[in-house]
């Protein structure tokens, strides 16, 4: 089915992946023998680079499975012709962000004791729960779908993840929604944007693969799906912004955490920039204007708009989780205090390049999934043209 | 600091006379004192360790408390952002007044301590005597509890050590923050920064058991206006504040 | 799995003459000297298990002053040459683990050095 210089290309591509992933843990190996003081975290941003890259693809993850979600559970038939692709890139992008969060840990040589003690307590470890019954699941739904005999369970299954995943996503948000002594994070409007913008940000992922092995196989997706799935995704970018915004209203009026919300909106240096230019604009009003304008309607234009909504939404999370903490903690209401520890200062955090690497390398986790599993398991999506065969289906 | 205080010297030459007694003998006095245990005894469910910090008796220019931390815990003293850093100096200036006040912050020995409600694997957990600790053991370092604790009371350790107190073992990629000195309570001694205020004449810090009705440190806090930090949060902390 | 591998080991330790005094086993500088905390036959199969469960005890519950205390075993164990469970083949900690290639972490955080020295050199 594949030639010769497919296969080349197809190898070299799977060399490329596999280098970035080496690097990635070549940067993991350091982090672990000199410990993070080669990171550009410290006691004040105790969350950095690594953990923007992680949720990204942990969020995207959950996001990514709205595709089969469309098919299964509301039974369109352009979408269940996606789902298999949609499951594994859920499980590839899962894969990748977990293994990066792993590998930051400060003892990742200490994943047994990870798995072998469980705080009921602790959000966290609801957490692993929640990613490895995706796993799970997900690799139960895909087998329905790709194995004749089991296709009746596969709506059922697709049911099942539905509701987990939705779940999962909450539980991420719910990560932060606990942290209550934190301005930036103790909201209850947490979770819901959390799960409008997996739906965003997973949608832009599976553009992005979707496009990629439609070029690849020299193919083009049929005008009405692209065109369903592109509204689809510029609605998901709309309800993330209002999300957005309504976390940071109810911040100001209900909160009252002005000082905390000036600092991220206009005061606090990089922070407000990447909000406004790289989340605001770039990640969400362009997009939108690729995605709705009657004469950009070509799959380039999709695609770029996916990518502009990734791009935004590491901007969106850099200001989330990094500004969030950058912003001193509220310890003495009604003093100004000071010390040699940070208290009542803005906290300065640079990215250094391992940390970059590292998440490059999950990345690269998850391209290496996507990029074999589909080639192996043949999961371009196949189209009914015709109208009539597609409404009997 | 330099200066001779004369509230210092009284204080000396009264101390002195206990100081002596402590070192004839150690394990008499300050086993009835302070409830040291016995060996193979297990901390107390009785007992709540807390300290009452007077305000008032604390000077901005004063770092004993700190140093003795430091010195006692094997930390290097360094303040970098990437040190750890068990109990600090805080100088607060108030918004209204512009009164300003100084005291020492470390952590609050939460009874509902947040850090150990968010801890994936248990590793920070409140001893049966109120003590907060990370166990070492357990800790995998995913720093969630420097996240939750809303007095940025912990360091995480960025680099590898060596050298350590063999006492108090500290290692890289582990999560810590003051213990109380639970290995000096547990011998029935004080924590080190309480015994250098002590020592700097200043006697800023109270330690003892708050369960103990009869205890200095609870009959003080029946005495005298006291807070806690963040006590809006109802973590209920066993650290308390005088003149705040 | 785990005991199989503690079984050949003893076994192995038990058998070969090597033990008591050849060049290709560990010659272990046992340190002060005395007597172990348990019969050392029961010392070189459990020792691990001891020590995991007295790291429970103490950290978790609070319990001081046990003769299984791994401060207690430097103290006792620690060569007199340079005061450590650790440094070189003859070291008691490191030597064993060196020859029966165990890795174990412990020394990261605690101290290898006999308390007092380490004491008198802050
Ligand atoms: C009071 C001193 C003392 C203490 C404390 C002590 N040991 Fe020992 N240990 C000895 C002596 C002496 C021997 C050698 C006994 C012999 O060979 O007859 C020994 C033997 C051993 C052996 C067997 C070594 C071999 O060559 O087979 C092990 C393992 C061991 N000890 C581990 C420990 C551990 C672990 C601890 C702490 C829980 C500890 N010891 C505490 C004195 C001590
Ligand atoms: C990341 C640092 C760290 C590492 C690694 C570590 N410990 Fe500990 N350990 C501690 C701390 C902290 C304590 C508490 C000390 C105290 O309160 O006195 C402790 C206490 C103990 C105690 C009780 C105190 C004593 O001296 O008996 C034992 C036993 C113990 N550890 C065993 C171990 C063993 C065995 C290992 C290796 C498998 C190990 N530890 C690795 C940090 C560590
Ligand atoms: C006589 C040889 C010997 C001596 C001496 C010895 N050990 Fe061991 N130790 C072993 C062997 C063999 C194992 C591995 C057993 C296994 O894998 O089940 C081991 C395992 C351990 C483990 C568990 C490691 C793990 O990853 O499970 C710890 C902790 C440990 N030793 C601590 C010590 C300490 C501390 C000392 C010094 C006081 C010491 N040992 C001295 C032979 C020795």
């Amino acid at each position: 089915m594949y030639n010769k210089a497919e296969s080349r290309n197809f190898y070299a591509l799977v060399a490329a992946g596999g280098l970035i992933v080496g690097i990635g843990l070549i940067a993991a190996y350091l982090m672990e023998e000199h410990g993070h003081i080669i990171t550009g975290m410290n006691n004040q941003i105790v969350w950095g680079m690594p953990h923007v890259f992680a949720i990204f693809m942990i969020v995207a993850a959950s996001g990514v499975l709205n595709v089969a979600s469309v098919g299964s559970v509301f039974g369109r038939a352009a979408y269940k012709a996606r789902a298999p692709l949609s499951g594994l890139l859920s499980i590839a992008l899962l894969a990748g962000g977990l293994t990066v969060l792993m590998l930051d840990l400060g003892r990742a040589d200490r994943l047994i004791v990870a798995m072998t003690h469980y705080n009921l307590t602790s959000v966290f470890a609801w957490n692993v729960v929640l990613y490895s019954g995706l796993f799970s699941f997900v690799a139960i739904y895909l087998w329905t779908m790709m194995e004749q005999r089991m296709n009746p369970w596969s709506k059922p299954a697709g049911f099942v993840v539905f509701a987990w995943r939705i779940i999962l996503t909450t539980g991420t948000g719910l990560i932060f929604a606990f942290l209550v002594a934190r301005q930036a994070y103790g909201s209850a409007l947490l979770p819901p944007m959390f799960i409008v913008a997996s739906f965003a940000w997973g949608l832009a992922v599976f553009h992005l693969a979707q496009a990629a092995m439609y070029a690849w196989n020299g193919k083009t997706p049929g005008p009405e799906i692209m065109r369903r799935m592109r509204i689809l995704l510029g609605i998901f970018v709309l309800g993330t912004l209002y999300f957005v915004f309504a976390y940071h209203l109810t911040n100001l009026y209900f909160a009252k955490q002005t000082g905390f919300e000036q600092f991220i909106l206009a005061g606090g240096g990089i922070f407000p920039w990447l909000f406004w230019a790289g989340y605001v604009f770039l990640g969400s009003l362009l997009p939108l204007l690729f995605l709705f304008h009657s004469g950009l309607h070509k799959t380039s234009y999709t695609v770029i708009a996916s990518l502009l909504v990734i791009l935004g939404s590491f901007a969106f999370l850099y200001v989330f989780i990094i500004g969030g903490q950058a912003y001193p903690l509220f310890i003495f209401p009604g003093y100004e205090a000071s010390s040699s520890f940070g208290d009542g200062q803005i906290a300065s955090y640079s990215p250094s390049l391992p940390e970059f690497l590292l998440g490059f390398g999950g990345i690269g986790v998850a391209f290496l999934i996507t990029a074999i599993s589909a080639r192996v398991l043949n999961l371009l999506p196949h189209d009914i043209p015709d109208r009539r065969k597609r409404d009997a289906y | 600091m330099s200066a001779i205080n004369p509230e210092r010297r009284k204080f000396l030459g009264k101390t002195s006379a206990v100081f002596a007694g402590l070192v004839i003998a150690p394990g008499v006095l300050l086993y009835d004192f302070a409830h040291g245990r016995a060996a193979g005894e297990a901390a107390s469910g009785r007992v709540r360790w807390g300290m009452l910090v007077d305000t008032g008796q604390c000077a901005s220019d004063c770092n004993d408390c700190v140093s003795a931390c430091n010195k006692e815990n094997g930390l290097s003293g360094g303040t970098s952002a990437t040190d750890s850093q068990w109990i600090r100096k805080v100088e607060l200036k108030d918004l209204r007044s512009g009164r300003t006040t100084s005291l020492p912050v470390m952590c609050q020995h939460c009874e509902h301590p947040p850090c150990a409600d968010v801890c994936p694997t248990g590793a920070s957990f409140r001893r049966a005597d109120g003590i907060v600790l990370v166990d070492k053991h357990r800790c995998i370092g995913c720093r969630y509890c420097m996240m939750a604790c809303p007095y940025k009371a912990r360091s995480f350790v960025h680099e590898p050590l060596t050298d350590q107190n063999p006492d108090v073992p500290r290692g890289k990629g582990t999560v810590e923050s003051c213990t109380l000195c639970v290995h000096r309570v547990d011998r029935g001694e004080q924590p080190a920064c309480v015994e250098a205020c002590a020592k700097a004449g200043r006697r800023a810090i109270l330690f003892g058991d708050i369960a103990d009705p009869e205890s200095e440190i609870s009959k003080r806090i029946r005495a005298v206006a006291s807070a806690q930090i963040r006590a809006d949060l109802m973590l209920n902390p066993g650290i308390r504040y005088e003149g705040m | 799995m785990k005991l199989m591998k503690n079984f050949l080991l003893v076994l192995l330790l038990a058998m070969t003459p090597a033990w008591a005094g050849d060049s290709v086993a560990p010659r272990l500088d046992i340190g002060k000297g005395g007597q172990c905390v348990e019969d050392p036959k029961l010392m070189r199969r459990n020792h691990m298990d001891i020590l995991r469960h007295q790291r429970d005890e103490t950290m978790r519950s609070g319990v001081r002053g046990s003769r299984h205390s791994l401060a207690g075993c430097v103290d006792c164990h620690a060569s007199s040459r340079n005061n450590s469970v650790l440094g070189g083949s003859e070291n008691f900690c490191q030597g064993c683990h060196t020859y029966a290639g165990v890795r174990i972490d412990c020394f990261e955080c605690h101290s290898s050095k006999r308390k007092t020295v380490a004491e008198a050199g802050k």
